[in-house]
């Protein structure tokens, strides 16, 4: 603050003695400048979020075939897609392997943060290296696991014959193909909230462990009584981040299945998303899929609200 | 290459659900090479994009394509085979393109699965009469040459290649199974379906590791088309484009037959034209699969090198019928119509077909080729030598159109998906042909 009283001083000084054009320019500089620097951020808001939002809402009321007409329908869509059970079945399939996949991760990630955050050899290579899933891309991550899970020469069905286990057939068997699909999403998500958890925790100030150990407090004790109260900001923020992306699976799966959103022979592993993409680029039913997509983010904005609620709670809220 | 554009969010699909209608600068999801080069400088070569699909060596034009490019410096061709799978993806993706108005190819490969609906959009097309390829007339039967014009009169697509029917066999397996290997004693073992299946039997009860057959779905599809023949020519819709799936006796009667083989365990439980199919050609899955002469080159391709000679060709139990067979048509977005019909004209002449036909096995549509001796006389070296002239080419002229109405591409990929789920489990055999008609009339509405 002290700083900033000099140099505004002489500021003004100056610009008494500027010519009124050049006064005008400082004046927008001042006043538009700030708008300007933020506006592509809004722009690009409004053009890829809010436009496509607006549109799909429009047209989710309209009977839109691509290669055909465009006729006004009311909240038919809607009331077709909630007697649709191809839909319904999408909707479970999305949350099945939303909770297959985040359960394991939240937990699995915040063990991993715990781990790093100690005093180890080559601790950021090792850290760095959490992230290293996530660099490769999606599908290149999904050809492989759709490798590792083929039916008939895959490595994760020839291990399960070591055991004495018949092989699966992973894309038609509803519960196989989710734990497939939720093992690529934890392969890629994990260490990416891992390092997020990692930042909160490194946020907690170091002289709550030390009143906690001078009360006698077990290193896992303080774990549960200081790290994951203290963690909760955090911890909200990611699983909000994992809700909006689990509920929107779409690369993983239909990589899995050749790149068809159809999700399995019948629908096995289609989610939500997929449904989207299947009725308007493959059926062309424009209007039905923009329906689709709104109910979708309708159970995103619940899917959100109750994970919200859930999560103020952990750690208790003393 | 489409997953990988498309982010699964919300947000991503509407956007393209935007781009593809609004902006028709970037036709949605399109990939880089989909804006055509603009050729400023008049030295350039004018490049003609051809599209098509399919596995394998698809349409079979790597050479005919290398010979254009070779015979003409101002006009070059660029192949791209966009996908296996015409249903699911490929045909999807065209229409939005088409629609769009930006994003085809110059040249694009149709398969008969969507020429109904082309058919019923002559504003996507060229009109190939503007560029003297009425003449082309003469060279096609009735039937493909009508398919490929408008109502109004308009010539869009010129024939490539037709379906004609065979099985394809692995001679080291059956000889493994003490079968015969000698093409025509192979065929001889199986005048009728029910025999094949009990060839079938025969086989799994002596080679353990392989399955008589590679899933329902190829078999389906030939006795689907040969039973067609029988039922006035129509599949899952009349010439009225009323969805028959429940009436047509054809149907029910290849669904029936699909149910039979995967009941009695004859499967492979394989989809055709996914990666583990292809996968599964060349580690010896299955013994034999349904083959239309498109089917050959598909087959090769996937097995690769190492399956030269162990596979060969028989012909198919009950007689014939026609699966498959594609066009090429010149969409009016194209900057270059007059270059883009040179290059239709040039990928379906008698000399391309045939030459096509001796080196992949996809049976020409054009008459002339049909009728060349080299044509007639042809052999399939990966197939063990095997005659396919004598195979494809002398019925070819018989061969009847099926008649595919508007959305047929929709109904089949539903009807597929039953049938590929009774064979995988998911779908009760009791309730799969109730299901059938259910997704078939949704899928058509």
């Amino acid at each position: 603050m002290s700083l900033d009283t000099l140099p505004r001083a002489t500021r003004n000084s100056h610009r008494r003695d500027r010519p009124p054009g050049r006064r005008w320019r400082s004046r927008v500089d001042v006043k538009a400048m700030p708008y300007a620097l933020v506006s592509p951020y809004f722009i690009l808001f409004a053009a890829f979020g809010l436009f496509p939002l607006a549109f799909t809402l429009y047209y989710s009321l309209y009977d839109y075939d691509l290669a055909g007409t465009v006729e006004w329908a009311g909240l038919d869509n809607y009331s077709a897609l909630l007697g649709d059970d191809d839909f319904w079945r999408a909707v479970v399939n999305t949350v099945g392997m939303f909770i297959l996949a985040t359960v394991p991760q939240m937990i699995l990630a915040l063990f991993l943060a715990n781990a790093l955050n100690k005093r180890f050899r080559l601790r950021l290579a090792i850290r760095m290296s959490v992230l290293l899933p996530l660099v490769t891309s999606v599908v290149a991550v999904a050809v492989v696991f759709t490798q590792l899970y083929a039916r008939d020469w895959g490595l994760v069905n020839w291990i399960l014959s070591l055991f004495g286990v018949d092989p699966y057939n992973w894309r038609a068997e509803r519960i196989p193909s989710w734990i497939a699909i939720a093992t690529m999403v934890d392969w890629r998500w994990t260490g990416y909230n891992a390092i997020i958890f990692l930042a909160g925790m490194q946020t907690i100030p170091r002289d709550l462990y030390e009143a906690a150990s001078i009360d006698g407090a077990s290193r896992r004790r303080q774990f549960w009584q200081v790290t994951l109260p203290m963690l909760r900001p955090t911890m909200i923020f990611v699983v909000l981040n994992s809700t909006i992306g689990g509920l929107t699976l779409f690369s993983e799966p239909m990589t899995f299945y050749n790149g068809n959103p159809d999700g399995g022979s019948q629908g096995q592993f289609q989610t939500v998303a997929m449904f989207v993409y299947k009725e308007a680029f493959r059926e062309f039913d424009y209007g039905y899929a923009s329906a689709a997509a709104w109910l979708l983010f309708l159970l995103i904005l619940i899917g959100a609200a109750i994970n919200f609620l859930f999560v103020r709670r952990i750690g208790g809220t003393k | 290459m489409m997953i990988s554009k498309r982010r699964g969010s919300l947000t991503a699909a509407s956007v393209l659900a935007a781009a593809a209608l609004t902006v028709a600068s970037c036709g949605s999801g399109s990939t880089p090479e989909a804006s055509a080069p603009a050729s400023s400088a008049a030295a350039e070569p004018i490049t003609i994009r051809v599209q098509t699909f399919g596995g394998g060596s698809n349409f079979g034009y790597e050479k005919a394509v290398a010979k254009w490019n070779a015979e003409h410096k101002d006009i070059q061709i660029k192949h791209e085979n966009l996908t296996d799978q015409f249903e699911q993806q490929y045909w999807p993706q065209m229409i939005q393109w088409l629609q769009a108005g930006n994003g085809a190819g110059d040249v694009v490969g149709i398969d008969e699965g969507g020429m109904g609906l082309a058919k019923a959009h002559p504003e996507w097309w060229a009109d190939l009469k503007e560029y003297g390829l009425e003449s082309r007339k003469a060279d096609f039967p009735a039937w493909k040459w009508e398919t490929g014009v408008t109502a109004d009169g308009k010539v869009f697509g010129l024939g490539t290649d037709i379906g004609g029917m065979s099985i394809c066999y692995r001679s080291d397996l059956f000889k493994k199974a003490g079968l015969p290997t000698e093409r025509d004693k192979v065929s001889a073992l199986w005048p009728t379906w029910d025999e094949f299946m009990k060839v079938g039997q025969q086989f799994q009860s002596k080679v353990k590791d392989t399955k008589w057959a590679d899933g329902t779905n190829t078999l389906y599809q030939v006795v689907l088309y040969q039973e067609a023949a029988k039922n006035g020519n129509v599949a899952y819709f009349d010439a009225q484009n009323t969805l028959i799936v429940d009436k047509n006796p054809a149907v029910k009667t290849a669904f029936d037959f699909a149910q039979k083989m995967t009941q009695q365990g004859l499967t492979a439980k394989l989809r055709n034209f996914t990666d583990e199919w292809a996968a599964g050609t060349q580690k010896g899955a299955f013994a034999t699969l349904g083959c239309p002469s498109w089917m050959l080159g598909v087959v090769s391709g996937n097995a690769g090198d190492g399956g030269a000679g162990k596979w060969d060709v028989a012909s198919v139990p009950g007689g014939g019928g026609n699966w498959g067979g594609s066009w090429v048509a010149v969409p009016k977005q194209t900057k270059h119509p007059k270059e883009a019909a040179m290059v239709a004209d040039y990928l379906t002449q008698a000399e391309t077909e045939a030459s096509i036909f001796s080196d992949f096995g996809n049976m020409p549509s054009n008459t002339k080729a049909q009728q060349d001796p080299a044509v007639q006389g042809a052999k399939n070296e990966f197939f063990n030598d095997a005659p396919i002239g004598e195979i494809f080419a002398k019925s070819a002229a018989s061969l009847q159109p099926v008649f595919l109405g508007v959305k047929h591409a929709q109904v089949k990929n539903a009807v597929e998906s039953v049938i590929q789920g009774m064979d995988d489990g998911s779908v009760a055999h009791d309730k799969a042909w109730q299901q059938l008609i259910d997704d078939a009339v949704k899928a058509a509405g």
